[in-house]
């Protein structure tokens, strides 16, 4: 059972969060033409990295959403980020 | 004679008889024993057979390494299925049953297995019973093959608990090392938890009675205290079972048969792991001979449980230490053999009991074989952790190497198998210093001999894989370890692999020329021994897991004699009266259509988007236009998944520009919740829109039938319903608190939402009931509503939809062609997949009046013969009281475009037919919706 620390309320048990998606995904616009390809890339095709990551996660106790990094062969956190634009 | 009791020895306490049953007759033990030691004190050798071959087997370890004495319990008219006879405490009244045997133990009919062994290799079952279907196979197979029987009575109170604990310093073991360990940790301020899964600490000092000044449970009394005096705390009976992500271990203590165990969970700063080293079995022909023990077995229940294991011993081993426990032995009253392993090819002699060994051409008499190809570390928690594992050409085994800096591996489970060297590992564990150099010790290999895999060697015991299997799946190319594993299922069975790894890996490693570094190992995965699921389970079930969801009105629903029923984790009526369900579905259907039904809608989410961005983003939630709806009225829509699947229906209602109400699906308020929570801060600026959850603040009291107008205008909650057209909102007074009216129907007839806070909702339904009586209205239930709903081809997300649906499938395609603006799940609606015209769609389907029910699942078929296959099934299916036929509603391939067809319907081998029609088979018109 691992533990993450919520960028808001501090170190919580895992079973209070849920993985939201890889960082950096950016939605294609849609008002656009978007090829099949793109949106496949964009709705099935993950990095899956073995190793350091960066994920977005919510923590569903406080429903906030933030940027963590983790190993995940070791799973060891290496850093959270709150996604909010006025907490730095 | 075999295996007896001496007068001395042991931790057992002679004053103290207790009596069992195994396979029928009655034995004795004592206090202190297992049931193998009370069994072995009693002369028994066969405690039960091989998974495959049903041979004979006795005791290998006198723990838990032990992989051949799985038996069933019976204790209090419960059964415990396939507990290890070595670690099954001795109590009172047991009734003990060999598993894989028929009728016992000693006579096995299925024995006759062991004969045909030749055509039972390694990977039969894959090869013999693929064509033309396993499950064609499985069901006898698994009779004949399973081990154990399963009881399905649930004992009462049988609840593990459940516990979180605190320690800065856990020692896992409390042998020489661990006690060590333990004691100068606590002595140097450290908060201490010591276990160890004995009954009694000491681990194997037991063994060497004569070795200390002291008597080896002086010592281990002083060490215990010493740790108690420092503020530490002890658990014998409790065992590590893992250890898991960010320095969390599992431990579980064995209350003994029939009481459920208890599990602590905690993190500690540091673990000690001192959790010793058993024997690995030789292999040579015939070795599996009940008889036939691990060195250390020997050793231990002699010292433990004052059992001699035989009269004429013959020790065969590589170990170092052999002599001492020989010394042992002679002083118990054996004679023993001292034999040299590497003196040539051995072999058992005898079947049913063991008569001798044979060795290098030479036979030895005896009636007991002692054997060791050397000790292996018990690494698992350390690998668990992490940790790595070096290949130990001196040890013959794998020995820890780097890891995790929280966790250090002392004592044997270091591969620290002399006792004058452990003091120093001990220390510098408990005090976090640097740990000795590991000591040069060297035994002979003792590896498998790959060029004579003949005769029957048997390497995993209780899975009855042999050498001969191993060069087998090593010729059909299955060489990587986790393929040899599933091929051969070596190591698969209760122990794990703890007795058969190392000699799988190095035979097969001999096989490819390669070194068994080279080969690795597999997955050291937790549980360390089996556990009972309870272990898992604790008080994590039923309504404690998923707590009911419970209604305001509830009291006032029981006052009128509602039936409850969960529906969607709400605990909602689902009838009323004294009726039978069918009686009283029929007559709240007839109330609703003929004048009204009172209904509690309040499990309804009630979801509200607040802010100068609201009207943007229901926009972009919803699959249909919401950008164009105007303040005071609703629309239908959906939510659909990025992938275009239909995630939830509702109406949402626009109350102005900055404030939209989403009702959605009762059993999906929290996902919905979360789906916009999602979207909101992902695509949109998160102080610019707001989502507040109001269902469990809000009530709703709905009204629908031909009578509700007037119902709703005698509860004067509006002034005037004149200007509220179907689809519109009002806000209103009752009592002088704020409601909401809203004009929405899930049953076809003109119908009020009447939503108010919690604190006056009941109030609002006892008035309503009272004003709706001489109206001919009254309650009604969700049973008669999942009917009227029906009716009107009303769809429910879940049960009408699948993981494939997306709204064209539903009839609702014109977004899909006409919405300019970007929504969730937009893109999906244009695949080549979407735009096929044989998706499954929603349709009606009609059997004549006075033909039964079409059974939902039932399949919509086509073609014969081979060419046989299903179009799609049927999704709900009623009885309509209205129409006064059966009505359905079903998924069918291609289904929109074939109206009035005549289909064919298969259900558990017997075929009807059906008409395809409209999923709205109720007032197709819709003239009563604004009636
Ligand atoms: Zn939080």
């Amino acid at each position: 059972m691992q533990r993450f620390p919520c960028p808001f309320c501090g170190l919580r048990d895992e079973r209070e969060f849920r993985f939201a998606g890889e960082a950096g995904k950016t939605r294609p616009d849609t008002t656009q033409e978007v090829s099949d390809k793109e949106w496949a890339n964009y709705l099935f095709f993950c990095k899956n990295a073995k190793g350091p990551t960066c994920e977005i996660w919510v923590h569903t106790t406080c429903q906030e959403y933030f940027v963590m990094e983790r190993d995940s062969a070791t799973m060891e956190v290496l850093d959270t980020t709150p996604m909010r634009k006025d907490v730095a | 004679m075999t295996g007896h009791r001496i007068e001395t020895r042991g931790l057992i306490d002679r004053s103290k008889p207790l009596s069992f049953r195994f396979d029928g007759k009655t034995y004795h033990g004592v206090q202190g024993d297992t049931v193998a030691s009370a069994l072995l004190a009693s002369g028994v050798r066969i405690f039960g057979r091989s998974f495959k071959y049903h041979r004979p087997r006795g005791v290998w370890g006198a723990w838990f390494d032990d992989p051949n004495a799985v038996v069933d319990i019976e204790f209090g008219g419960i059964t415990y299925p396939n507990c290890q006879a070595t670690t099954t405490q001795l109590i009172e009244g047991l009734v003990v049953r060999s598993v894989n045997a028929w009728p016992t133990a000693q006579r096995d009919l299925k024995g006759v297995l062991d004969f045909a062994h030749r055509f039972l290799p390694a990977g039969f079952y894959y090869k013999t019973f693929m064509w033309p279907d396993w499950h064609l196979f499985e069901p006898i197979i698994r009779r004949m093959a399973g081990i154990g029987t399963l009881n399905t009575d649930v004992q009462d109170n049988f609840e593990a608990a459940i516990l979180h604990d605190h320690c800065e310093t856990l020692v896992i073991g409390g042998g020489l090392a661990g006690l060590m360990a333990a004691r100068t940790a606590a002595k140097a301020g450290k908060s201490v938890l010591m276990i160890d899964d004995h009954p009694e600490f000491g681990g194997s000092s037991y063994r060497y009675p004569n070795d200390a000044a002291d008597a080896p449970s002086n010592w281990v009394d002083e060490q215990l205290s010493a740790i108690e005096d420092a503020g530490g705390r002890v658990l014998s009976n409790t065992t590590a079972i893992g250890v898991y992500d960010h320095q969390a271990v599992s431990i579980l203590t064995d209350r003994g048969v029939g009481v459920a165990p208890v599990v602590r969970k905690l993190r500690p700063e540091n673990v000690i792991v001192a959790t010793g080293a058993v024997d690995r079995p030789i292999t040579f022909s015939n070795n599996d001979r009940p008889g036939l023990m691990s060195l250390d077995a020997g050793a231990e229940f002699l010292a433990r449980y004052g059992v001699l294991v035989g009269h004429q011993i013959a020790i065969l081993t590589n170990r170092p230490d052999a002599a001492n426990v020989a010394a042992q032995l002679e002083n118990a009253g054996a004679n023993v053999d001292l034999l040299d392993p590497k003196s040539g090819a051995a072999k058992t002699i005898g079947s049913q009991t063991i008569k001798g060994l044979q060795l290098a051409g030479h036979t030895h008499t005896c009636d007991t074989i002692l054997a060791s190809a050397g000790l292996t570390p018990m690494v698992h928690l350390w690998r668990h952790a992490g940790g790595k594992l070096d290949w130990d050409e001196g040890r013959q085994t794998f020995v820890p190497s780097t890891g995790p800096d929280w966790m250090r591996v002392i004592g044997a489970a270091n591969g620290t198998f002399e006792r004058d060297a452990l003091e120093e590992e001990a220390r510098s564990a408990a005090l976090n210093a640097p740990s000795p150099k590991r000591r040069i010790y060297s035994i002979p290999p003792l590896l498998p001999d790959t060029n004579n895999t003949e005769g029957r060697q048997w390497i995993d015991f209780q899975h009855d894989v042999t050498l001969k299997d191993v060069a087998l799946a090593h010729r059909e190319n299955m060489v990587s370890v986790e393929h040899l594993k599933r091929y051969t299922t070596l190591g698969m069975a209760g122990d794990q692999g703890k007795t058969s790894n190392v000699a799988g890996l190095a035979a097969m490693a001999a096989l490819k020329g390669q070194k068994i570094p080279e080969v690795g190992t597999t997955t050291f995965r937790p549980p360390f021994v089996p556990i009972p699921l309870e272990a898992y389970r604790g008080a994590h079930r039923d309504t404690q897991v998923a707590p009911l969801k419970r209604l305001t009105l509830e009291p006032d629903h029981r006052a009128l004699g509602a039936a409850l029923g969960e529906y969607g984790g709400w605990l909602r009526p689902a009838w009323y009266g004294e009726d039978d369900e069918k009686s009283a579905v029929t007559r709240e259907c007839q109330m609703a259509r003929s004048a009204a039904a009172i209904m509690d809608s309040s499990a309804l989410g009630a979801i509200e988007v607040i802010g100068p961005d609201a009207r943007a983003f229901v926009n972009f939630v919803y699959y249909n236009t919401m950008s164009n709806l105007k303040p005071g009225r609703i629309r239908y829509g959906f939510m659909l998944t990025e992938g275009g699947l239909v995630f939830d229906d509702g109406v949402m209602a626009c109350v102005d520009d900055t404030r939209f109400i989403i009702s959605c699906s009762s059993s999906h308020a929290d996902a919905v919740m979360a789906h916009l929570e999602h979207w909101r801060q992902d695509s949109f600026d998160p102080d610019r829109v707001h989502i507040h959850d109001t269902t469990q603040n809000w009530s709703t009291v709905t009204i629908a039938g031909p009578m509700s107008r007037a119902i709703v205008e005698e509860l004067g909650v509006l002034d005037t319903l004149e200007d509220l057209p179907h689809m519109a909102l009002k806000f209103g007074a009752f009592e002088g608190v704020q409601a909401r009216v809203a004009r929405v129907s899930f049953t076809g007839d003109t119908s009020f939402e009447i939503s108010v806070p919690n604190s006056s909702v009941s109030k609002l339904w006892q008035q309503a009931i009272a004003v709706g009586k001489p109206h001919g209205a009254g309650p009604v239930g969700a049973e008669a509503l999942i009917v009227l709903r029906a009716e009107k081809g009303y769809i429910i997300v879940g049960k009408d939809t699948e993981g494939e649906t997306m709204p064209h499938d539903l009839g609702f395609g014109a977004p899909r062609l006409r919405k300019s603006a970007a929504f969730v799940g937009d893109r999906s609606l244009h695949t080549d997949n979407a735009n096929r015209e044989d998706r499954k769609q929603l349709v009606g389907l009609s059997v004549d009046s006075g033909e039964p029910l079409l059974p939902v699942g039932a399949h919509i078929v086509t073609g014969q013969g081979p060419d046989r296959r299903s179009l799609g099934y049927v999704t709900s299916s009623h009885d309509s009281v209205a129409l006064e036929r059966p009505i359905s509603l079903a998924l069918i391939s291609g289904g929109l475009a074939a109206m009035g067809e005549k289909v064919e319907i298969c259900h558990m081998g017997s075929s009807r037919h059906a008409t395809i029609t409209s999923s709205c088979a109720f007032d197709i018109e819709g003239t009563r919706i604004d009636a």
